[in-house]
Order: C-alpha cells, then structure tokens, then sequence
C-alpha cells in the first residue's frame, strides 16, 4: 500500500474559503491559493478545492481561483462542484486542476464518466458521492442495491433513489479513476469517518477511496484507513488549527500509519513517519 | 536557478491540461513555451514531453503533427529531454493499453498494465517511494506522485534504472545523460519534484 494521503478540503464562494477559518499567521485568512501553499508546506498530499459557488457568473471567478492556487501549489490538485459536462471540466483542467471531481452530473448522465475517462484518462475523474444512511440493512453484505446508504444530492437534501454502494460500483465500471465518499451523516459532526460505508464501498471497488465527512482527530483517520480508504479529507481540523497536516501525521505514523515523510534538501528522505505499510 | 533564467519548450499536441508543467518551470524561474512544431522540437534546449490520457491518441497526436522522427532524433543524440508519465511510456515500443501501436521506441521495453487484486488500488494514484539505481544524477531517492494504470517494469539496457514497487517492481524512471522519462509527475511531487527538475535544468 501506498502512504495514505492527507487531504486539506477548502471549500469556496466566490473566491474565497468559506469554512470558518481561523488559521493563525496568515495574512489573508480566506484567501485559496496562500491556504493551499501552507497547507502543502505543513505536508499536504494533495488538495480539494470544492467550489461552492451557485451563480453562472461565479463560474469565471472559479476558473481564476483554480489558476491562482495552481500557481502556487506543486502538489496534485482536485477541483469539484458544479460540473455539468466535459466542457466545465476540460476548462477546470486547463486552468490547472489535475482531478475533476463529478457528483450530480455524472448521476443524471453516468456516460460523462465514460466520455471524461476517454478524453482525459480515469486518472483525472472522480466519482464524488454524498452518501446519507437510509436506515435498511447496513453493511454492504444484504441484498445486491440495498446497502443501507443512499446518493443524495444538494448537500444532502435532496434524495435520488439510488443505493449509494451500488452508485459506487457502477461509476468505476463507467470510468472513475476514484472516489471521494462523503458521508452527509457525519459531515461536521466530528464524529469520525463513517466505517460501514467505507467498508461497504471497498468491497466493490479497485479504485482508490478518499474518506469524506466527520474528521475529528487522527485515530479516526488511521480507522478510516483500516476500513479501506486510502486518502482521507478534512476541512474544520486543519481551518480551526486544532492540528497541522504536519501533526495529524506524525501521529498517525505513531499509529502504524505510513506517511509520506518530507523530502529533505540533501537529497534523501526523513526517516521518521515512514511507519507500516 | 542562480540568477540565470531557463528557456523549456513543451510539446503540446491536444487539449490536455499542462498548467501543472508550465506553472511548475515558471516558479522554478523559467521561461516557458509550448509547441507542436516539429523545427521547434528538434532545435528546443530543453524539451519537455507531457503526458496524460490514453496512449494511442497521444501517439496519433505526435503523429499528426510530424513530430516522431525530431522527438527520436534528440533523444538518440542525447539532447536534454524529459518525457513525464504518459511521456515516458510513449518512448517504449508499445503499449498493452493499445496494440498494434508502436511507440517512438527509443526505450526497449513494452509498457504493461497492473493488476488489481491482492490489495493494490489501480490507478495507483498516491506518494511512492523511488529509488535510483547507481549512477544516476538526476532523479533522486524520495517519494513522487503517481497517477497511472500502466507501467513498464524491465531495465533497457543502455539506460539507468530507477525503480519501485507496486504490486511488483517497476520503472518509476529512466534517465540518460540529460533524456529523463518519469513515470510519475515531477511536477506535482513537491520539493521532491523541484529538487528533480532543478537538476534536470543544470544537466
């Protein structure tokens, strides 16, 4: 296995971070792209960009906010929301995302999974699913479409009648090259990572899994990880500051977590955190 | 960079998205360009060939534009050249991921495809650990940022090897002289990345 990443999530409006943030000693606290360089320089993996913006004319804005961070940032870069079709991706991706991360689109109209993984390869599509718990049977382990989560769009209002394992199962068959899970159930509670779903997807999926919703602490990330995600994405821990990318870590190595260590300027790797595999 | 400014040229034959390897060279104080032209590609100082998506329609890309016999050309005589992911596969033979298209074969060896099972996630999309072999002066040990479903796994003889392991060893990179092919993104592997393509630079 691979060293799980560590993905910092900034969610924007109109180019700027939204989620309350109180990160000290930056001197534009909401700005994207000086957020995203910290949060590299602390030894991010990766980072999301989720682009909240809901008006037509947001969608120039959001294209200069994905150049601006791409300029600054030299770690791999996903950019999701509001993406209705192969043009809105072709253009984040010319701007400088590396990923397109697709949710309702992608529902509606699961070929533009196929039509993105054929033009730009299933390395730059995500499957991003808002999974919410609808009370059957849970675990992935019943009835082939009732896995007990469900596919809700519009941040979780709005239900599609469609099992979420299963959802998840197809849009890699149709070419997803990952999938960001968000469980809506846990989405702020800091409650930790929803396990059964985690598991659920897992077990029918050969793609990587990103881990999304409910981050409160690194135990729940190494428990995300045992659950088989291999990247795990929290936006309010490292905003608020109650821990560096840095940190949650070096407690995760202590943790029998492996982590990338980082790369020192003598030419090899540190040696600490590089824990199990 | 030592206060001298670099000129790269990258070969841009579709649509794919090069902001990651533009904006990579500039912050490292190049000057950057693109082309499909095949004059330019023979006569660029450093040349870089990106890649990303599928291996026959970035070969029939190369194609369309004339550019095979200048890319060959440089590579065979050694002139500074750094093919990245997709990039570096197409200097192979071919490709599992489309038979019957030959790459530009400056690099013995077919590209293979991984197989899922046993645990190992395809693509393998993460931070590996890449570890040169003797002799190599510009790819250096450290973890780099992969992103891809297929790889080549057996050393061409006249090139040096730097190897690592995802369900089995593979190639994570070759280098030649100044002609490098890297399986995975400089230029979205952070310090590492930087310390890598600094090299590459001053080679």
């Amino acid at each position: 296995m691979l060293p799980v990443r560590i993905i910092p999530c900034l969610d924007v409006r109109d180019g700027r971070v939204v989620k309350g943030v109180k990160f000290r000693g930056l001197t534009d606290q909401g700005d994207p792209a000086a957020l995203a360089r910290a949060y590299e320089e602390q030894g991010a993996d990766e980072v999301v960009v989720l682009d909240v913006t809901a008006t037509p004319e947001g969608r120039g804005t959001r294209l200069d906010t994905v150049a601006a961070v791409r300029a600054r940032l030299s770690v791999p870069l996903t950019v999701g929301g509001g993406i209705g079709g192969i043009e809105d991706a072709a253009a984040l991706l010319e701007a400088g995302a590396d990923k397109v991360a697709v949710n309702t689109a992608a529902l509606w109209r699961p070929a533009l999974l196929t039509d993105l993984a054929a033009r730009f390869g299933s390395q730059c599509v995500v499957a991003s699913i808002d999974a919410l718990g609808s009370g059957g049977v849970r675990g992935g382990g019943g009835r082939p479409g009732d896995s007990g989560y469900e596919v809700v769009v519009r941040s979780g209002t709005e239900r599609v009648a469609r099992d979420a394992v299963a959802w998840a199962r197809d849009a890699v068959e149709r070419g997803a090259g990952e999938i960001l899970l968000t469980s809506i159930d846990r989405d702020g509670t800091r409650s930790g990572y929803e396990l059964v779903l985690l598991r659920a997807v897992r077990s029918v999926v050969h793609v990587p899994i990103v881990a999304s919703g409910g981050a409160d602490s690194p135990e729940h990330m190494a428990d995300a990880v045992r659950a088989g995600a291999d990247a795990v994405l929290a936006a309010s821990i490292f905003h608020q500051g109650n821990w560096t990318v840095e940190g949650v870590k070096a407690a995760l190595a202590g943790l029998g977590v492996s982590v990338r260590p980082g790369y020192s300027a003598a030419g090899q790797t540190a040696r600490a955190g590089e824990g199990a595999a | 960079m030592s206060g001298r400014a670099r000129a790269v040229t990258v070969v841009r034959t579709s649509t794919a998205n090069l902001a990651s390897v533009l904006t990579g060279f500039e912050r490292l104080g190049c000057t950057v360009r693109t082309t499909a032209d095949p004059g330019e590609v023979a006569a660029a100082d450093r040349l870089v060939l990106p890649g990303v998506g599928a291996f026959a329609a970035a070969r029939r890309a190369i194609a369309s534009h004339g550019l095979e016999d200048a890319l060959r050309e440089r590579i065979q005589r050694g002139h500074p050249t750094l093919g990245i992911c997709l990039g570096m596969q197409l200097m192979a033979r071919g490709s599992e991921e489309a038979p019957g298209v030959a790459g530009l074969g400056v690099l013995d060896g077919v590209v293979g495809s991984y197989e899922s099972g046993g645990g190992w996630r395809v693509p393998q999309m993460g931070w590996n650990l890449v570890t040169p072999a003797e002799g190599c002066e510009i790819v250096p040990r450290g973890y780099a940022y992969f992103a891809n479903s297929y790889r080549l796994t057996a050393a061409p003889g006249e090139w040096l090897p730097i190897w690592c392991e995802y369900a089995g060893r593979f190639l994570a990179a070759v280098e030649r002289g100044p002609v490098v092919g890297c399986q995975f993104h400089p230029e979205l592997s952070g310090d590492y990345g930087k310390a890598l393509l600094m090299r590459w630079l001053e080679a």
